[in-house]
Parts: C-alpha cells; sequence; structure tokens
C-alpha cells in the first residue's frame, strides 16, 4: 500500500496512457463512441472534437484546407494543455513514453545512466531545429511529413487497427534509447513534444520546490527524464520548475524522501506573495 | 566571451545542421512512401495529391465502416473493407484503404466512412452527380478493368459472375453478344465496363471465378486516358461543349518545325545528278 502511495503519479500516468489506448481499441473494434480515432485526431464521446497542434500545423504547411473540426480540436487541445502543462501529454497520454521509461528503467538498473554514443550537451538544441524542418519538409512535399514517421500515430493505429511492421520503429526507439542517448527520442528528438512544450511554456500546474527541505541527496535528478529543467533550482531557490521542457510526470516528487517538491498552481501563489509584498509596503 | 559565442555557433551550426540531414531522411522517405498510385480510397476521396495533404490518420473512416449497419458476413468471417495503412502495407502509412479482391466496398447508402471524415478528406463534393445530388452511386474509387486473355467470358464459357455481383448492374457492366465463330453456334457474352457509371467498389473483383481476377480495380487517375480537346465526337452534342472553350492555338514547335517541310523531308538525301 505504501509503495501505491509513493508510485501514484506513476500508477496514474500508466493507467491514463493504458486507458486511451483501450478505448481507441474499443472504439474501432465494439464501436464503443467514448474515445474514437487516433492521437492524431480523435473524437470525444462523438461529438467533441480533438486535434493535434502539430498535425495541423503541418498540414497547414503542406497547403491542406483545414476545416473547423480541425481548428475547434486544436483550440480545446490548446486551451487543455495550456493550462495543465504542455508536456504533461507527454507523460500522462503518450504511449512511446512507456517505452522510453521502460529504456530508462534498464539504464537505471543496469547502471548505465551516462553512457551514451552521442553527447547530450551537444544534442540539445537539435529538436527545436527538426521541428522547424519538418514544417519545411511538409512544404516541400505536400504532406504532413512527420505523421508519415512518427511512432506515436504508429503505435496508436497499431493498438487500435493494425500495427504491420510497425513494431520495427517502437523496437528502433527502444534500442536507441537504452543504447545510444539517454531519454533520446523524447527529450532530443521528437517534435511533438517540443510543440506541447511550446503549448504549455505558461501553465499554471507547475512542480515547486523547497528549498529548506532539500537535503541535495539528487535522486530527483537521476529519475528525471529531463533533468536539466530540475538542476537550476534543486537546492538553489525555493521556486517552481520552471524549464518548457518538464513533462510534469511528477517522479520527482515521488522519488523525494524529504518532501522538498509538490504541485502546485504558479501564477495563483505568485499572485498572493504579490499581495504580501504590496500589503508591506503599503504599512 | 568570444570562446563562449563561438561555441554557441558552432553547436547552433551543429544542431540545425543534423535536423537538416535528418529531415532529407524524412523527406526522402515521405516522397517514396507517399508515392502508392494503385491505392484504392474511400469513397469521397479527394484527388490523391490533396486526399494526402488532408487526411490526418485519425482512423475514424475505418472505425465506421467497421461498425456499419450492413455487415457483410461470408462463411462465418466478416468482410472487412477498409483498413488503416500500417508500415508493410503498401499503402501510405496511416491512409485509409481497401483491396477490392477480399474487402470490397459494399456501398452502404448512408456512406458512414465519408460522413465520419473530420477533415474533408473524404468529402460529398467529390460523390455527387451533376446535379449535386449526393449518393454512394455517384462515388470514384477507381474503375474496372478486364484482362480479356485470363477472362473466361471471352474464351467462350459461360460466367457474367462480375455483371451479377455489380451494384450498377446493366450500367456499369453490361453484357454484350457476339457469335462464337470457333464453333459456329454458341455465343460469347462479353463484359463490358462503362466508366461513367462504375463506382470502383470492386464487388465484380470479389466476385471474379479465376484463380487471379481477370477483373480489376484501378485508381481511375491511373487507368483512364484522356482525348484532349484535339478529338471530339462530332454525333454528340455534349462532347462538343466539352471543346467549346478549347484553343484553337495549338501549334506544336519542334526542331524539326523550324525547317520547312520540304527541306525537312528531304533532308540527308543525296540526288543522283
Amino acid at each position: 500500500m505504501g509503495s501505491i502511495i509513493k508510485n501514484r503519479y506513476l500508477i496514474l500516468r500508466r493507467i491514463t496512457q493504458i486507458l486511451i489506448l483501450f478505448l481507441y481499441f474499443t472504439a474501432n473494434y465494439y464501436g464503443w463512441k467514448i474515445l474514437a480515432g487516433n492521437l492524431s485526431f480523435s473524437k470525444l464521446f462523438d461529438t467533441i472534437p480533438l486535434a493535434d497542434p502539430f498535425a495541423v500545423l503541418q498540414m497547414a504547411f503542406a497547403g491542406a484546407v483545414i476545416s473547423t473540426d480541425l481548428i475547434i480540436g486544436v483550440l480545446i487541445i490548446l486551451f487543455f494543455y495550456g493550462l495543465i502543462g504542455g508536456r504533461a501529454y507527454c507523460s500522462w497520454v503518450c504511449p512511446v513514453n512507456m517505452i522510453t521509461d521502460l529504456a530508462a528503467w534498464v539504464r537505471r538498473k543496469t547502471h548505465h545512466e551516462k553512457d551514451n554514443l552521442i553527447s547530450a550537451q551537444k544534442i540539445k538544441k537539435f529538436r527545436y531545429f527538426f521541428l522547424v524542418i519538418m514544417l519545411v519538409v511538409s512544404t516541400l512535399v505536400g504532406a504532413a511529413a512527420f505523421e508519415f514517421i512518427s511512432p506515436i500515430g504508429i503505435f496508436t493505429r497499431g493498438i487500435a487497427f493494425t500495427l504491420g511492421f510497425g513494431w520495427v520503429w517502437l523496437l528502433v526507439i527502444f534500442l536507441f534509447d537504452t543504447f545510444v542517448l539517454k531519454n533520446g527520442w523524447c527529450g532530443h528528438i521528437c517534435p511533438v513534444g517540443v510543440m506541447y512544450s511550446i503549448i504549455g511554456s505558461k501553465n499554471i500546474v507547475r512542480v515547486y520546490h523547497e528549498k529548506d527541505n532539500c537535503t541535495n541527496c539528487g535522486e530527483c535528478l537521476i529519475v528525471c527524464p529531463e533533468n536539466q529543467v530540475l538542476s537550476p533550482v534543486i537546492h538553489k531557490k525555493s521556486d517552481y520548475i520552471s524549464g518548457i521542457e518538464c513533462t510534469n510526470c511528477g517522479r520527482c516528487i515521488e522519488v523525494c524522501n524529504d518532501n522538498a517538491l509538490k504541485f502546485t498552481l504558479r501564477y495563483l501563489i505568485k499572485q498572493k506573495k504579490g499581495e504580501n509584498h504590496e500589503k508591506t509596503a503599503n504599512s | 566571451m568570444d570562446t563562449k559565442r563561438r561555441s554557441f555557433i558552432t553547436s547552433m551550426a551543429q544542431a540545425s545542421a543534423a535536423a537538416i540531414a535528418a529531415g532529407s531522411v524524412v523527406a526522402g522517405f515521405v516522397e517514396e512512401n507517399k508515392d502508392k498510385p494503385l491505392t484504392l480510397r474511400p469513397p469521397g476521396a479527394l484527388k490523391e495529391e490533396d486526399f494526402l495533404k488532408t487526411c490526418i490518420r485519425c482512423g475514424l473512416c475505418v472505425e465506421a465502416c467497421k461498425n456499419r449497419d450492413n455487415k457483410v458476413i461470408i462463411d462465418g468471417n466478416e468482410i472487412i473493407t477498409l483498413k488503416l495503412g500500417a508500415p508493410g502495407d503498401k499503402v501510405p502509412i496511416g491512409t485509409p484503404y481497401f483491396i477490392a479482391r477480399t474487402g470490397p466496398c459494399f456501398m452502404c447508402d448512408d456512406i458512414p466512412c465519408m460522413y465520419a471524415c473530420p477533415t474533408g478528406a473524404l468529402t460529398p463534393d467529390m460523390c455527387k452527380n451533376d446535379k449535386g445530388e449526393v449518393a454512394i452511386d455517384y462515388a470514384k474509387m477507381g474503375v474496372a478493368v478486364i484482362d480479356p486473355s485470363s477472362c473466361i467470358a471471352f474464351w467462350g464459357l459461360q460466367c457474367t459472375a462480375c455483371y451479377r455481383a455489380c451494384p450498377e448492374m446493366d450500367k456499369a457492366i453490361t453484357i454484350e453478344w457476339k457469335k462464337n465463330e470457333r464453333t459456329g453456334k454458341h455465343a460469347y457474352r462479353i463484359p463490358v465496363v462503362h466508366e461513367e457509371f462504375c463506382t470502383g467498389c470492386g464487388m465484380c473483383e470479389m466476385a471474379c471465378v479465376t484463380e487471379k481476377a481477370a477483373i480489376k480495380i484501378f485508381p481511375r487517375e491511373v487507368f483512364l486516358g484522356k482525348a484532349g480537346d484535339r478529338y471530339v465526337k462530332g454525333w454528340d452534342k455534349k462532347d462538343e461543349q466539352r471543346v467549346q472553350k478549347a484553343s484553337t492555338k495549338t501549334t506544336t514547335v519542334t526542331g524539326r518545325s523550324k525547317k520547312s517541310a520540304v527541306e525537312n523531308l528531304n533532308q540527308g538525301v543525296t540526288w543522283d545528278q
């Protein structure tokens, strides 16, 4: 029981990820109208459209006419992830996360966290350029380019429809993450994650670090898939983890034994502090 | 400061070069993967080029097809029409298609797949007649093509399986009677496809009795030709309207036409003096 509470976010994340795949599967095989489609476009309860902003952006660059359903779908997604944290998509929804988390787990268990073939430091800006290049390529070839190779699409379609040779894609990602570069796909290549980083850059739900409780044990830094967002804050100051690459997975909160990390609502608490300052200034 | 700036520029150049290299690989793959002209699309699909731009690969059409009202079960197996392209399916990844021989389109009256499409890649605009009426009978998924060498009706055997399977019977496929000169007393009953009524559903291809279907569905873009403005059916008023706006200035300039015709014809001829 204790371990369930300890790993509550991890368990919840796996539940949402698998539930979403399950609903896609049942929508196709049994005609349940709860959540139909896949992660590029879905219909919730047969009425509410949900669309992947990156896919639609690529379609716009490719020169497609964007339908109203897509525009509404994108706006809903922008509002939702803009509020709760863009890359929450990566850790709470995207099924590829399960593969890359497995790869990270293998690395931790075998104590090879830092054995990379490629320098993580040097490749860290790559994904932003890759996103731009994917948009350029979409224009050049006249089709949403990343959708042809997206392992997210291949995974969700593989569950809900047919997988074909799609397992090769997933195996490649697992091998790449395990042996070539730690957190390689999600943290260094995937442009969908970048898109959601940008969408959620001003979101409300954020992890808060309390410096007074921190013992600098470094557990959070080991487990974090994007630990460049933690390192400027941990044991340095009491602040929000404000890096846009934070996936809001909550793993750092779970591994922290000193109660130094928790989920908070960013602007609400900031406002309160602002009020306090004003009061002190007035009095 | 200078070394910092230098290393910043270096890392930017490296990242962008790597992204361009990766992008080129993706572009190459996409160009290769989207060039599958034999893919049969659901009813109401845009032209293949526009379809690939507009389809978001959500699979809602496939779901609508799978959960349609008129399920067809043959020998206890449900016949599945629409599939979503998976890697290795020889169609652009993630896009809907069907294989006429094993799972043709059963032409549901309510066209559930077309109306399920959220992006307009499948649209009623592409499934209507000249008067603007939308019906599955006006779908243009492909066109049936007969191989006379393997069609047993052309051998003189009695068949008409495709004719009887056709949902547009006596319009899309008709039977032409011809005397069999070999026996002198029998008739050929030859199936003839009329492209203007053929929806490309593929019922004929599934029904075809030969080992490998002698009648097959091809995308219309692939099979149908175009006579162009130079030829007109003089006996057909409608066809004359087609060429009304055609330009009469259709002179072709090639290397040959630079010289006069006689000079050109006599080129390289030596005369006995």
